[in-house]
Order: structure tokens, then sequence, then C-alpha cells
């Protein structure tokens, strides 16, 4: 993995949130924070944490940086390595495979010409990652997007629909803390 | 129809803001019982209602509730499970959704019986919208004086935090979910000890899912046993369904235990039959993890009895013909389903949602999806059949935690029931192998 030059560092809003979510914890027991700064990790530094961004949430935390490494990769969620700017989610599990998932994974891959486990496609806006359950089978086939669910996608309209308004959003959406939304840098191939 | 006990407003315009919520009866249940109640009177009042966990296994709220070590001077905790993860399963993520201070309300309450003060929802990760709509509800809480210090002029203080996951099934197993809000991986304990004595931090804890804690303010309210007046025998009151798969109107329905299965799956008040006019194959009725049955044995017993929507009648039979309400996640299969893909798919879930502690589990989730894939995919031996469940019948009851069982149940009882299928996978390896393909000994109508 090539290394940055600049060490990473949170933006103040999300330091003032990191802060915030600490306090739910007791004093002593600060590592309790490690999911919910790691989502903010993820959201802060274009949509995946480098080893460099994981040591940052060590410092961060004050714990070991391979406390850090041993929950990102444990966790389904945690991008290791970079993305497009887009990470679409799709539910394979029995109950979305059951109303068209597996149709569905074909038509995004032709589509936007990524694979699904593969690198962004070659415009770098889409990474295309097969995941379980999202607990929204009578919605299904679902898409995740960050934090939107896309659901019964069955039809090419609505596909058409999800990859349109995502081709159209440079900035995700702001997240609570936060004025604007950061843009996930185009993944360079 | 039913009576609604939990999502009677569900669908009333506002009602995630407190004003409307409470212009509907919302917060009635921390009104009485921080007044009116002790801890104990409202624990008692939650055993006498009968009500049973409602994440899947089952387990007697109240009772679970009476068993929580009280040691002097050390913090107690009440942990709620939103991890939602069971495939087939959706309800808690769209009571959360769109009642959030119900969750709030049950949590103030349940905390209260439990003389915990300081309280965390654990929400999958996925869910970090509804996190921010909990979020949201609870600082309307706060600033209405109904969490922070001295709620309600009672004296009682409780803080309320929402806790992310990320990404990992296993977390709903409670002794992995306490590890996961500790900031680790979610690698289940050895119990004993169990969280009722050293939980959160090893301090004593309870575990409740999300439903069965948005029940306590129904049951405060009316009493324990106005709510056991609804159901049938031991299962009291309503469950939430959440009804997918190949059904006319999948969704969620708040049915009263009790309710025939037949009429839950072809009744225009629910699931309205199947879809495309195709004949019902098979059902999962509560979660991926538990047994599937054929059609005959859904809708009716080995023994002739009308299946009903309660613990004991889903149960009946044992695990020869029959099956676990569970989660609740109905899964319905048409005449068209592929058993032997849908089992393999089953069983890559819970091959990839291994955590990889014990041994049986890691292996043999792993085997179970290879020998499973092969059959599928036109490589399959005889032999292969009863492999599977041998090798099943090795994961269970060898584990630290049930992912093991809830791997290798659903293997064995799709053998049981379907063997015929899975021999014309291997007698007809090419034909089964083709995308789409369908094994004809079950289609009625296409």
């Amino acid at each position: 993995m090539e290394s940055t030059a600049v060490k990473p560092q949170f933006s103040e809003a999300a330091q003032a949130e990191i802060a915030r979510i600490c306090k739910q914890y007791p004093d002593d027991r600060r590592k309790s924070a490690m999911l919910p700064v790691l989502h903010i990790a993820q959201a802060e530094f274009g949509g995946w944490v480098s080893p460099e961004v994981q040591d940052l949430v060590a410092d961060v935390l004050g714990v070991k940086p391979i406390e850090v490494y041993e929950v990102s990769s444990f966790y389904t969620m945690f991008n290791l390595k970079p993305v497009g700017r887009h990470v679409l989610e799709i539910c394979r599990t029995g109950p979305c495979m059951l109303r068209g998932s597996d149709e569905l994974t074909a038509q995004l891959e032709r589509i936007t010409g990524a694979k699904v486990g593969g690198p962004a496609s070659e415009d770098g806006l889409f990474t295309l990652k097969e995941v379980e359950c999202l607990a929204a089978c009578g919605f299904a086939p679902i898409v995740q997007v960050r934090e939107q669910y896309y659901e019964q996608l069955d039809t090419p309209a609505a596909v058409d629909a999800m990859l349109a308004e995502l081709r159209n959003q440079v900035h995700r959406p702001a997240l609570p803390w936060e004025e604007n939304g950061l843009p996930n840098a185009v993944a360079r191939n | 129809m039913g009576r609604k006990l939990l999502t009677e407003h569900i669908n009333v315009e506002g009602i995630d803001t407190l004003d409307v919520y409470r212009k509907h009866g919302g917060y009635r249940s921390v009104e009485k019982a921080l007044k009116t109640m002790t801890p104990e009177e409202v624990v008692e009042e939650v055993k006498k209602s009968g009500l049973r966990g409602r994440g899947g296994a089952g387990f007697p709220t109240g009772l679970k509730w009476s068993f929580l070590a009280k040691p002097e001077g050390v913090p107690r905790h009440l942990v709620c499970n939103a991890d939602e993860s069971e495939p087939g399963t959706f309800k808690d993520r769209q009571l959360m959704a769109k009642l959030p201070h119900l969750l709030i309300e049950g949590m103030i309450t349940g905390s209260y019986a439990l003389g915990a003060n300081t309280s965390y929802i654990y929400i999958r990760g996925e869910l970090l919208y509804v996190l921010r709509i909990l979020e949201k509800a609870i600082a309307e809480a706060y600033a209405a004086g109904l969490l922070g210090k001295n709620i309600l002029g009672s004296g009682y203080d409780l803080d309320l935090y929402v806790h992310p996951g990320g990404g990992a099934y296993i977390c709903g197993e409670e002794t992995a979910l306490l590890e996961s809000l500790e900031g680790k991986r979610g690698n289940p304990r050895n119990k004993p000890p169990f969280p009722a004595v050293q939980g959160l931090w090893a301090r004593p804890t309870v575990v409740n899912n999300v439903e069965s804690i948005a029940a306590v303010p129904v049951i405060v309210n009316e009493g324990g046993d106005e709510y056991a007046k609804i159901g049938v025998g031991k299962s009291t009151g309503t469950k939430l369904i959440s009804a997918c798969g190949h059904l006319n109107n999948p969704g969620i329905y708040e049915i009263e235990l009790g309710l025939p299965v037949e009429e839950f799956i072809y009744s225009d008040e629910y699931c309205g039959g199947i879809w495309k006019g195709r004949e019902l194959k098979a059902v999962v009725a509560g979660g991926s993890s538990v047994p599937i049955l054929p059609k005959e044995l859904i809708l009716k017993t080995a023994a002739g009895a009308n299946r009903l929507m309660t613990y004991e009648s889903l149960s009946d039979g044992g695990f020869v013909t029959g099956t676990m309400l569970g989660s609740g996640g109905f899964i319905a299969m048409d005449e068209t389903t592929c058993i032997v893909r849908n089992t393999w798919n089953f069983s890559r879930f819970y091959h990839h949602e291994s955590c990889g502690q014990c041994s049986p589990c890691r292996e043999g989730t792993g085997w179970m999806e290879k020998v499973l894939h092969r059959l599928e995919h036109g490589h399959g031996r005889m032999e292969d059949i009863d492999l599977l469940v041998s090798v099943a019948k090795q994961i269970e009851g060898n584990t630290i935690c049930p992912l093991g069982e809830a791997a290798a149940w659903p293997v064995a009882a799709a053998v049981r029931h379907f063997r015929d299928e899975f021999e014309w996978h291997v007698t007809h390896a090419k034909a089964a192998a083709q995308p789409g393909a369908v094994y004809p000994g079950t289609l009625v109508t296409v």
C-alpha cells in the first residue's frame, strides 16, 4: 500500500463529533468508541480506511494500532482498499436472491463495467460489493450506498434511476455534524 | 383483524416526533412506572405478561430480567439488541425508523425496572440512517425531561446512547454484541459467566431485542395480565412478522399469536397468497436458521392439525416435521424455487459470518458451502447428500455460540424434506446446473 506523505487529520467538525461520541462511554473505556470512530474515519477519508487512517484512529482512542487493525478487518463495512466514488453494496442473501439479486448484480456489472470484488469502474465512479442480508428482505432486491437504501430494484427503470442519482452526486450527503458533504476521491485504477 | 399493540399508530404522520407520539398516548408508561410503581413491580408485570424474547430465542423476558445480579455499588446496564441481521427479518429496522420514540420509551421504562442508569441501543452499522433518526428522537426526549437527570421529577436518572456495529451477523449473539460494544472483534464469549452477572465491561447486563423492549410500554400501561389474554397458551401477545420471498404482499405484519399460518399466507389482509398465481413450495418460518418446511407441513402439523403462528404450534413435531417461530422472518418460496440453490446460498451466508473461533463452525460451514456448491453446479456425488447431514450433525452442539446450529439446521432440514431434489441434482447434474433450472418434481402450475 502506498504511504501518504502527509499524515491524515480529522476535520474540526469530525473531531467535535468524536469527542461527543467518546463521552458516551466511561472514561477508562474509550476503546468502546472504536466502531463509531471508524465509521467517521471512512466517511472523512474517501470511503475507505488506509493503514495511516487506522493509525490515526488508534491515536485518537489511545489504543495500539493492532487493536484497530483487528477490528477493521473483522467487520465487513470497512473498506481496506481504495474505492470508487460510490460503493454499491448489493445484498446477495436468500430472500434477495428469490427476488432477483443475481440478475441485479449481473445488470450492474454490465452497466458500470465494474466487477463484484474487483476495482472500481474505469470512470472511477462505482465499486461493486456483494454483501449479506441488509434487513430489508420485504423490499428486495436491495442496494445500499453509504447510508441510503435503494429498494425494489427489480426493474431496469429503478436501476437506472439509482445510477442517475448517484452519477449526479459529486459530494456525498452531509452528515449531521457537517455543513457540506465531502466527495469520495474518484478512484485511480 | 387482530389488535395492534406496537404498530397501531405507525403510519400516523409525524409519529417520529415527540409531540405527535405523545398525542397518541406516548410515554404514558414512563409516567406510570416512575411515579407509581417500584422497579420490582414493573418486572412483575413483564413476568405476568408472558412476553418472550422476540429476537428469536423466545426466552421469557421477565425471567431474564429477574436473573440480573445487583451487587452493591456496581453499575448495571440494559442493552437493546438492534443488530437485526437474520436473513428474512426486517421488522426492527421499520419499527425503529418509523416509531423511534416507542423504543426509547421501552428503554426508559425497562432501564428503570432494572436499575440501570446508562443504557445502549446497539444497532447494526448498515442502519446508520436509523441511528440518525434515533439520536434525533433521543435529543427530543432529553429536552422534554424524559431522559437525563431526575426524569419527570422522579429522582431517577438515565442516559441513553446509540452505538453502531460494523457489519457482522455474529454481533446479534448477545455476548458477541457486548464484545463489539467494547470496541473489539465480535467473538462470542464462553458462558458462564452470563451477561446477567458479567456483561458489558464485566458489569451485570440485560440484552433484549428491539421488539421485546417495544412491548414493555403496553405491558406497563395495560398490565401484564391483560397482555397475556392475547395469544394462545404460552405464546402471549402480538408478534411482528417480516414476510418476504414469493408473496403478493411482502411486508411487516403485527399479528396476534395464534393466527393460522394458512390465513397469514393466503388472506388479503396479510400476504395475499403466492405471487404470479403460483403454488407454494416451502416456507422458512422464523429466519434463515430455522428448519425449512414443505407446503404440507407448514400449513398442517404431521398429526393434521392446523399450524398456528405460535412458538408451540410451529415447533410441533420437533425438527422431524416441525420448525420454529424464531425471529418471525417468514420466507415463502414458490414451486419454481431450487431448494439446493437456496440451501447453498444460506450456507454461504453462515460460512461468511462464522467468526472463526470454533473449528466445527469455522471449518464445517465452509465444507457445507463447498459440497452444496458442487451439487448445485453439476459436480455433486450421491454420497454428498449424507455427507452434508453428517457435517451438520458434527457442528451441532460443539460450538461456543448458536451460529453453528443456525448453520446446521437449515441444511439438515432441506435434505430431510427435499432429498428427491438433491438426488435429482446428482442424477440430472447437467440439467440442474443450468441457470434458472427448476426441479420438475414439485411443479404444479408452471
